[in-house]
């Protein structure tokens, strides 16, 4: 007889090894798919690599793609470690990117070098505020924050769309309904090609490795995600270690934001996100709430985003194959947890089972 | 006011439409979500349900087969969710993310091939008659001509008094059976289900698996009949807003009407309002706040439902969370 039995926390190595193994048993499903589809799955996958890595170019395109994956991913898990499941990133990077361009917009004539601090600052603000509206609800009422963050991606959404159709639009832009461009001093400097938000999601993620695993808050944070019971025993205040921690998640998000308007969009629109905060929650859930792991399945991800644009012009492949692939590839490596976490084992008789 | 009363009437006609998807949406994340499972793959079942429905409608030219393949291939996404959170015990936000990317790749693809073969003139270019009849709207004569109510529910199509029917259907399942009771307890209390000798992942199983069902007669609809072609992205959020709707409706099959019909009228009056006016006055209300409106009233909903404290309003306790016998 089979039983399912829980496993002690495997070992980094052993994690790592099925992880992989996860990862190639997937690619292997989806070869399959490719080829019922009707292309060469080795191709196809050559193409897909080639495309996100093959030179410098497109080396700049994918990093410039996981940039914002990166920002977002570290802040959903910093709420995430919490157990407080915000899945309101996408939400929180348009209100940050608002902030932004609202001081990108009114403070021009600022010299850069304050400017875009000042932006990531009403950035980061702008994404933390937004967060504890969900924050207070649960801490308050109980009202269930996964609801509450999930609905309020939409309302960010329209509000960004009301801005863009109304009070922002841009009268020099002849009826086009589109935000103004920010001047060149909004604009991050570039560095090897890429604007420097890959310089400052590494420093991030430095930043939340250090605060997660070092801290005092990183800790309370940790304890609280474990059993909220102990946390309160312990003399530990709650209330401000969730505010503090929310804030610090919607906050990076709102970051993200800024770092895309500013670094890639030049401008703010209702399209700018295109659902990269849902892709992180994904991305900081593989990688299981680790600030390096999130560095590097953000650029994975990223390789796959870019990849799968590039064979939509090289193969003449439709966009939707490479969405596929990225949803086989998720499953798999979402199912192999249930082998991180459990074990099946192979029990004699009745009574050992239910022993 | 002869036109005004006819506008009216075609308005909420439309509102219905609209609110028919949502509806069924709604009904397949009730289902889920008393078993305790938070399913965010609505939007990718439902869009597979829709390209699904319309490819077989054309291919075969058999309403039932069409509405039938719609259904299953809501179920199949399902099944992927129900393997991966129920007997892999995953995390339920996530695959029901990467749900609706797989789903919205899958309807798309084959929405791609679908549009080849009418071009190569495999497939007909529109619904054969016998589909677009079953599904069009039809008048029942007299009472179709009541002013205001009479269109909206007397001239609407054959997917409108199903989705009714389902939803009345589940309400008794959901209230008066043992069913039914036995599926509140897997959705509350696991434990004290497989105390009593509930078969748990069953339960799970099949009920997120007529949910996923139900989504893909949601989208059917619009495939169908609400809009009888294919579109990239067609059902536009719909999904998302039957997750808000779950919520606004308490879980309650009966209060999903109407919850998705007043979804539906605050969904058609944005194209209602740009140019209204009120006893002369001009009214302009930004259509994105009319769009922000069905969010805002269920974060409101849902504070008000925590503040009662009504066990039978409050979400499944359960919800979101895998149960594994030996972690009592």
């Amino acid at each position: 007889m089979l039983k399912v039995v829980k496993k002690a926390e495997g070992s980094f190595r052993q994690t790592t090894i099925l992880r992989i193994v996860t990862v190639v048993i997937a690619l292997f499903a989806s070869s399959l798919v490719i080829a019922a589809l009707g292309y060469n799955p080795v191709n196809v996958y050559s193409e897909l690599f080639q495309g996100a890595t093959g030179s410098l170019p497109r080396w700049q395109e994918t990093i410039n793609k996981a940039i914002p994956l990166i920002v977002l991913s570290l802040g959903i898990s910093v709420a995430f470690k919490m157990k407080f499941w915000n899945i309101g990133a996408e939400g929180q990077f348009y209100m940050g990117a608002m902030g932004a361009t609202y001081v990108a917009l009114n403070f021009k004539d600022l010299p850069s070098y304050l400017l875009l601090p000042f932006m990531m600052f009403a950035g980061f603000l702008f994404g933390g505020l937004w967060i504890l509206i969900p924050a207070i609800l649960k801490l308050k009422l109980g009202t269930s924050e996964t609801l509450v963050t999930l609905m309020l991606n939409y309302v960010a959404i329209s509000f960004i769309t009301y801005l863009q159709y109304g009070p922002w639009k841009d009268p020099t832009a002849m009826g086009f309904a589109k935000i103004p461009n920010f001047t060149d001093n909004a604009v991050l400097p570039k560095v090897l090609g890429v604007h420097i938000g890959w310089i400052i999601s590494l420093i991030l993620v430095l930043i939340i490795y250090i605060l997660m695993k070092y801290t005092k808050l990183g800790y309370e944070i940790t304890v609280l995600g474990e059993n909220i019971q102990t946390a309160k025993y312990a003399g530990m205040n709650v209330t401000k270690i969730l505010i503090i921690a929310v804030f610090i998640s919607g906050g990076l998000c709102g970051l993200a934001g800024m770092l895309q308007s500013s670094g890639v969009e030049r401008s703010l629109s209702d399209q700018i996100s295109n659902s990269l905060g849902f892709t992180a929650i994904i991305t900081s859930w593989l990688a299981g709430l680790s600030a390096p792991a999130i560095l590097i399945v953000s650029i994975l991800f990223a390789i796959l985003l870019q990849g799968g644009a590039f064979i939509q012009s090289s193969l003449q492949i439709p966009a939707s194959v490479a969405e596929v692939i990225q949803g086989i590839i998720l499953f798999f490596v979402l199912g192999s947890e249930f082998f991180i976490n459990y074990k099946i084992v192979f029990v004699k008789s009745k009574k050992e089972a239910i022993k | 006011m002869n036109e005004f009363l006819s506008g009216l009437s075609s308005f909420l006609q439309l509102s219905i439409q609209m609110g028919t998807t949502l509806l069924f949406g709604t009904l397949g994340g009730i289902l889920c979500e008393k078993v305790g499972h938070l399913n965010l793959g609505i939007e990718g079942m439902m869009l597979m349900g829709a390209v699904f429905g319309h490819y077989i409608g054309l291919s075969t030219g058999s309403p039932l087969f069409a509405i039938l393949g719609a259904g299953i291939a809501g179920l199949v996404g399902a099944l992927i969710y129900a393997f991966i959170t129920v007997s892999l015990k995953g995390n339920q936000t996530v695959t029901g993310l990467v749900l609706t990317i797989f789903g919205s790749g899958i309807a798309n693809f084959i929405g791609k091939i679908l549009v080849k073969n009418q071009k190569s003139g495999l497939l007909p270019d529109r619904l054969p008659v016998a589909v677009a009849d079953c599904f069009k709207p039809f008048k029942i004569p007299v009472l179709s001509d009541i002013p205001v109510i009479g269109k909206a529910l007397f001239h609407q199509s054959i997917f409108i008094p199903i989705s009714i029917i389902c939803a009345v259907l589940l309400y008794v399942y959901l209230k008066k059976t043992k069913f039914g009771l036995d599926l509140r307890v897997v959705g509350e209390n696991p434990a004290a289900a497989d105390a009593s000798g509930i078969n748990i992942s069953l339960y799970k199983y099949v009920h997120i698996l007529a949910g996923g069902f139900l989504c893909g007669l949601g989208g059917a609809y619009l495939s169908l009949s609400f809009l009888s072609t294919w579109k990239e992205g067609m059902t536009s959020g719909l999904g998302w807003i039957a997750v808000a709707l779950i919520i606004f409706s308490t879980w309650n099959p009966l209060k999903a009407i109407f919850g998705a019909y007043f979804f539906g009228i605050l969904r058609c009056l944005p194209f209602k309002i740009q140019n209204a006016s009120l006893f002369g006055i001009p009214i302009s209300i930004p259509s994105q706040f009319l769009t922000m409106l069905p969010y805002v009233m269920t974060i409101v909903a849902l504070v008000f439902i925590t503040l009662r404290k009504k066990k039978e309003n409050s979400p499944p306790a359960w919800l979101g969370n895998p149960y594994f016998r030996e972690d009592r």
